[in-house]
């Protein structure tokens, strides 16, 4: 009985708190990227801007939610939902302490990786169901940019998992007890950190919506929470992002005096921090130089490092 | 590789930057005196109204948000009997300074005329006449231009010479 209340608390707590950093990061961002601007950003709402998320949120609940006429209406409203579902699924196998996580999954790397997959449905079908040309540009340039990013994204955290020996997160989080993975697995973490920003379509990886050239990609049709969830959707994964990398690359919960759970909220706001610092300062590349990246240079990369990761575990034993 | 991490670190050190905002409602940025503002009708430095009603604005005016009508006071003196400008048309392009022959209309360094209703912008002559003379302290049209008395002409006193006949001056 009391397991079953320990693990409800788990999961709505790890909801409400994802849900909220997710929501947080839309205001968070704005005035990061206006610090790293000269700017201030939005500090008029409240102490320090902090209510300009309620109003965001306000405004995206009360504003027309809208299918145009040439949508196909049943993929238009599906898409949302499943980003939402794929990244907030993706959560479940993540130990934010030793306790706090939801399902012990022995194959949590592959259900991540099979989660951020299923991700791809969510632009590719929104692009195609607007019935717009640049949303369906957008959704064209998606299914390629992350299928193709997936296959090393994959690749790269096979280092992780040849060293600790297992697929469960928890496990390879308590492997990192002597010495954090960046240190031997340094390319792996570097491949999956922009693996990781390809996947979530954050700048400079933003091809599929690229307001510059294609509108918003495969939003532009979308608008009030459907839109929002497009946009909370990339907030989490984010927040994915940055988690995974800790768990995997940065010891996880491990570290000196505070408590766990504390450590991992740090480390974690770290790695958001340096997201929204590199959206922040780099271009965005044109797409054959995208793709021609990814596989003429990453994916090399990441297969020699799996060689060598491979060759130095089996050497030693 | 390394320039992008040269420049997401020089991003970096942008944090410890003088912000660029002008954090606009507490801090008034300086507007040089010169600034296309709010319109105004000045004085000359005697206190009379400068405006001769001579419909130059209205006609430079290329919104044509410039009413007035011209009347005479007993000594047939020239002034508006109402002058009204709607600044819910107005693009403070100065032309109407620029046409006055009088620096009657000028335009002031003061943006700050938001409304509620559209119909209080549109500013009567008792909004636009100040009491001091703008930006030309000095400026009396009449000292320049000189001023037909009873039985004396412009030009007709001593030292004084006739006024140059604008039409001789055409090609």
């Amino acid at each position: 009985m009391s397991s079953t209340v320990i693990h409800l608390i788990n999961v709505f707590g790890i909801l409400f708190v994802v849900l909220t950093v997710a929501g947080a990061l839309v205001f968070v961002e704005r005035r990061m990227l206006a610090l790293w601007q000269d700017r201030y950003g939005p500090n008029r709402a409240g102490p320090f801007g902090i209510l300009q998320l309620v109003a965001d949120v306000i405004k995206l609940f009360t504003k027309e939610d809208w299918i145009p006429p040439f949508a196909d209406r049943f993929v238009f409203v599906l898409a949302p939902a499943v980003i939402m579902i794929t990244v907030l699924l993706s959560f479940t196998i993540v130990p934010f302490a030793p306790g706090v996580q939801v399902v012990n999954l022995n194959i949590g790397l592959l259900f991540f990786l099979a989660m951020s997959s299923m991700g791809v449905y969510s632009v590719v079908l929104a692009g195609w169901a607007s019935n717009n040309k640049y949303s369906l540009l957008g959704g064209l340039r998606a299914a390629a940019q992350m299928l193709s990013y997936e296959i090393f994204m994959g690749l790269s955290l096979m280092g992780v998992v040849l060293i600790a020996g297992s697929f469960d997160l928890r496990a390879i989080v308590e492997a990192q007890k002597g010495v954090w993975f960046v240190v031997p697995q340094f390319v792996g973490f570097v491949v999956f950190m922009i693996a990781g920003l390809a996947e979530t379509h954050r700048v400079p990886f933003d091809l599929p919506e690229a307001d510059s050239e294609l509108i918003a990609g495969y939003h532009s049709e979308y608008s009030a929470m459907k839109f929002g969830m497009f946009m909370v959707g990339e907030y989490i994964g984010v927040t994915l992002v940055s988690v995974l990398i800790v768990a995997l690359f940065f010891g996880g919960w491990m570290g000196p005096f505070l408590p766990p759970l504390v450590w991992f909220g740090i480390k974690t706001v770290f790695f958001i921090l340096l997201i929204i610092l590199i959206r922040g300062s780099l271009p965005r590349p044109r797409y054959d130089q995208l793709m021609s990246y990814g596989w003429k240079f990453l994916l090399p990369l990441s297969l020699l490092n799996l060689v060598v990761t491979g060759g130095i575990v089996l050497a030693l034993g | 590789m390394l320039s992008a991490l040269k420049s997401i670190w020089g991003v970096f050190l942008h944090a410890f930057h003088k912000r660029e905002t002008v954090l606009y409602p507490e801090v008034k940025p300086y507007l040089p005196p010169r600034y296309r503002g709010r319109i105004i009708l000045t004085r000359d430095p005697d206190g009379e109204e400068r405006c001769v009603a001579c419909y130059l604005c209205a006609v430079a005016c290329p919104v044509d948000c410039i009413s007035l009508q011209a009347t005479e006071d007993e000594s047939g003196r020239r002034y508006p009997e109402f002058f009204r400008i709607n600044f819910s048309r107005c693009i403070f392009c100065g032309l109407c300074e620029e046409a006055c022959p009088t620096y009657a209309i000028q335009l002031t360094p003061d943006f700050e005329m938001g409304e509620y209703n559209r119909n209080n912008l549109v500013y009567e002559k008792e909004q636009l006449l100040i009491s001091g003379p703008g930006k030309y302290p000095d400026y009396n049209f009449y000292r320049v231009a000189g001023l037909a008395i009873a039985g004396k002409g412009k030009g007709a006193a001593e030292r004084e010479q006739p006024p140059v006949d604008v039409r001789s001056l055409l090609p």
